[in-house]
């Protein structure tokens, strides 16, 4: 009874951190004027939320088509160098995406871009427009999948053999087993990728903006930037709440009521390693080909412009400190959230009830809004009531936390789902201690959680802008900000440069980690 | 095994530890209390701009200054959230419209008249609670291998002709430096007139683009043959690449050549005056007007330093008479780009 109220006390603690961009939508929308009626009840505000709402479903449908084989390829099967697939198909992740969709734009546009140029001598002066819904589609899947992927895997780590055994045992193929054993059983993590997905797609603005496509960020965007009317934009961004709530409740029953751990006691065996046998070639090829489009493309086209540039030895002198900048904070705060995400998870799987749930739930509003709304509500509490900490370092991964952590508590939940209570209550009949039982049956049972938890929130963490711009304390730089003031001056080899740095930063402490989940 | 397997969450508590440690030595280094007073700039001007020139006078004046870069909108929203905890003291805008929101929050302290009378009325706020320090230019740029100059007419009228239809324009509705435009055009010529303007450029299809850079950056891909712009963009895109293909076409007498400013004014939260007015003095000393001239390619606003790149000087463009502090409230442009199903 003890252990369930602290946990109770903690997950209140890290949940009412987590409310603060909502508490501040409230306060600003109390003094809303009239004029604010007139925005919500135009039919044209009503159009762009769809438009918001039909990309987010769409991207989240294709994200997992693409992520789903490709966790199962890279945790599960014999697949030839399945390591180095594992890092390459997360890292689109860090691809800022406005860095992503530039890209995109000035590889296949349908004017004077890489491929019309090529095509050229054929005669084709003019490609197919990608602007609109099929270019925002694009780039947000090809950068985002890597959600999915991400919870995919822990969850595919944390599976139960024994369940799969039984069912082979009964008689069923590999491929029925996969379908009616292993992929239900997925069915938690899938649910809760797809609301990272989702719930990024619908706050990005990077995307919408350069691809043409008139989503609801746009409208809040154009409230502070012409208007300089934070009330207006605060009541616009309540209805990306409300509808982050609907996509919430969707992934609860997606999620269902079923129990998603074996009932064997001998947990944490390797799962069995499928033989992909004639499958071997496509499956490489299905995985090479994301990895192609979503990683070597455009790391081929930051290549082309690094390849015309010349830079000043003061630039790449301060790579250094900017990459150095940029890991520090992206793994302090992949540290903290996880530390933050974990007894919210433990209440919650652990003890569920109503309370327990709700506090869940709530870490998830502050997610599908706009980073400069979030930003701008940690202004507002930071300069007011947290002084000494403001435009700190530690107020910096306080934002970070509060904007990424349900991303470590979606994969840490998923982790913890698949562990069977009456392991924990086995320690604790034995005569251990709560507090040891958390840390020797717990912790490592979830670890798969935990280190995707921590990667996701770092590979996030790293392209972040709003929020770094005015948080950090002055005068710190990261790849990101500088990524963004180089893009601004049309500056486009050294923001090439340090996008390229941002990959493979990422990229090493990607193999750093994973290698983590293996033991 | 246990050890092991224990070794993640060791790492993460240990680097949490760690680099918290890090974090407060750092910021008992960064915040050791200096000598002289410090300045404290919010710049929604870019890093790359406005950067290596606040270095100069950092150098010069030995004026202790921090800068945090940002958007222009998003840091005025920000100093208006920190209100009278802010801990910026100036405020140096990209355009005369986040000044004016900091003005009519009444958050701006009146410059100096021996200040002010260094550029134009025209070029600082009337209340003297901002001032321009450089001044950027709407052209019409359009690609020199799509469109003959001959071809381009003196007024931004007649791009609502049909012969610009088809998607040869392109443009920015959500951009500030547009709208700024479009409010300018209401005020010259009424609402009326620029509403029809609006619909007939819009009959023509234009492409709509998030901002000035790419629109430049499409012009020379030739996705558009003209775009409504400010004059310094495709300078940039000239310093990188001498050849492409794209030049300034400006009008006459019209809202399609107005003249806005970089401005910057002096927050009331700013601890010593004397510091940010010796700022401002140094923004308008020839060699930093110079500075923006020969880096920034805007149009320097002090008299005696002439613009550069080849670019029409200030005096010969026939521009509009506009007070630009007029141009503060956009809630009836953007009224008008709703209703006109543009924005």
């Amino acid at each position: 009874m003890g252990q369930s109220r602290i946990f109770a006390i903690l997950s209140t603690v890290v949940v009412t951190m987590a409310l603060i961009p909502l508490a501040y939508l409230l306060w600003r929308t109390a003094g809303a004027g009239t004029g604010v009626v007139d925005i919500l009840l135009d039919a044209r505000t009503f159009r762009i939320l769809m438009n918001s709402v039909l990309l987010a479903a769409i991207v989240t449908a294709l994200s997992a088509v693409i992520a789903v084989p490709l966790a199962f390829f890279t945790v599960r099967t014999d697949l030839p160098g399945k390591r180095f697939w594992s890092i390459a198909t997360a890292l689109p992740l860090t691809v800022p995406s406005y860095v992503g969709s530039f890209i995109i734009i000035s590889a296949i546009g349908p004017k004077g871009s890489i491929i019309q140029n090529l095509l050229m001598p054929l005669g084709i002066e003019r490609l197919p427009s990608i602007y609109g819904l099929p270019g925002a589609v694009l780039a947000m899947t090809l950068f985002t999948y890597p959600y999915i992927l991400l919870t995919v895997r822990s969850s595919l780590q944390n599976l139960d053999p024994a369940l799969e055994e039984a069912s082979r045992n009964l008689g069923y193929s590999q491929k029925e087993t996969f379908f009616k054993v292993t992929l239900p059983h997925l069915r938690p993590s899938i649910a809760a990728g797809g609301l990272l997905v989702a719930l990024y797609t619908l706050s990005d603005f990077g995307t919408p903006s350069l691809m043409r496509f008139d989503s609801f960020t746009r409208a809040i965007y154009i409230q502070y930037q012409s208007s300089f009317d934070r009330t207006a934009a605060a009541v616009l961004a309540l209805m990306l709440v409300a509808l982050a709530l609907t996509i919430l409740a969707l992934e609860f029953r997606a999620m269902g009521k079923a129990s998603y751990f074996g009932s064997s006691a001998a947990t944490r065996r390797p799962p069995s390693v499928i033989e992909l046998g004639k499958w071997r070639l496509p499956a490489l090829m299905f995985t090479a080909s994301v990895v192609g489009a979503a990683l070597v493309f455009p790391m081929a086209v930051i290549g082309y412009w690094l390849v015309r540039a010349s830079f000043t030895d003061e630039f790449i002198r301060g790579l250094l400190q900017l990459t150095v900048n940029s890991i520090y904070v992206s793994g302090l705060a992949a540290a903290v959230a996880v530390l933050a995400a974990l007894p919210v998870v433990i209440y919650a799987v652990r003890y569920p009830g109503r309370f327990s749930t709700l506090l869940e739930r709530m870490t998830y509003l502050g997610s599908g809004l706009p980073g400069i709304v979030v930003a701008l509500s940690l202004v507002f509490f930071g300069a007011n009531f947290a002084t000494s900490l403001y435009q700190t370092i530690s107020m910096l991964i306080f934002a970070y936390v509060v904007l990424f952590l349900p991303k470590a508590v979606g994969t840490i939940r998923t982790s913890m789902l698949q562990i069977n209570p009456r392991l924990e209550e086995a320690a604790r009949s034995l005569g251990s201690g709560s507090l040891e039982t958390l840390q020797k049956v717990t912790l490592p049972l979830v670890r798969p959680g935990l280190v995707n938890g921590a990667a996701l929130v770092f590979l996030t963490t790293i392209k972040e802008l709003p929020a770094t711009l005015i948080l950090a304390p002055i005068g710190f730089r990261t790849l990101a900000t500088r990524i963004w003031s180089a893009t601004d001056d049309a500056l486009f080899a050294e923001a090439a440069a340090m996008a390229l740095l941002l990959i493979l930063a990422s990229g090493i402490f990607m193999s750093i980690i994973l290698k983590q989940e293996a033991q | 095994m246990k050890m092991k397997r224990r070794t993640f969450l060791k790492y993460a508590a240990g680097a949490a530890v760690g680099l918290s440690a890090i974090g407060i030595i750092r910021k008992l280094f960064l915040d050791a209390p200096g000598g002289a007073p410090t300045l404290t700039i919010y710049s929604g001007r870019n890093e790359n701009l406005v950067g290596p020139l606040i270095e100069q006078i950092r150098s010069g004046t030995g004026m202790d200054i921090r800068v945090r870069y940002g958007e222009t909108a998003g840091l005025a929203a920000t100093i208006l959230e920190e209100g009278a905890n802010s801990p910026a003291h100036m405020f140096f805008a990209q355009d005369a419209g986040g000044l004016g929101a900091l003005s009519k929050e009444g958050r701006l302290l009146t410059i100096p008249d021996t200040l002010l009378s260094r550029v134009e009325p025209r070029f600082r706020s009337p209340k003297g609670e901002w001032i321009g320090i450089t001044g950027r230019a709407r052209t019409v740029d359009y690609n020199t291998s799509l469109v003959r100059p001959g071809e381009l007419p003196d007024s931004i009228w007649e791009f609502t002709d049909q012969k610009w239809g088809g998607g040869r324009i392109g443009w920015a509705p959500t951009n500030g430096s547009f709208q700024a435009f479009v409010t300018a055009f209401r005020i010259l010529e009424g609402n009326g007139k620029a509403r029809e303007w609006l619909e007939g450029i819009k009959a023509n299809k234009p492409q709509a683009y998030p901002n000035n850079t790419t629109i430049v950056d499409a012009l020379g891909r030739g996705e558009i043959q003209v775009g409504f712009v400010n004059n310094y963009y495709l300078m940039r895109f000239k310093s990188e690449n001498p050849d492409f293909p794209v030049a300034h076409h400006y009008t006459r007498g019209d809202a399609g050549s107005m003249i806005n400013v970089a401005g910057i004014g002096v927050l009331d939260t700013v601890e010593n005056r004397g510091l940010a007015e010796a700022f401002i003095e140094a923004l308008l000393s020839p060699e930093s007007q110079q500075y923006f001239a020969r880096e920034t390619f805007e149009y320097p606003l002090i008299s005696g330093v002439e613009v550069e790149g080849d670019q029409k000087p200030l005096a010969e463009i026939d521009t509009p008479d506009i007070d630009l502090s007029n141009l503060e409230d956009l809630e009836d442009t953007l009224d008008m780009l709703r209703d006109a199903g543009i924005l």
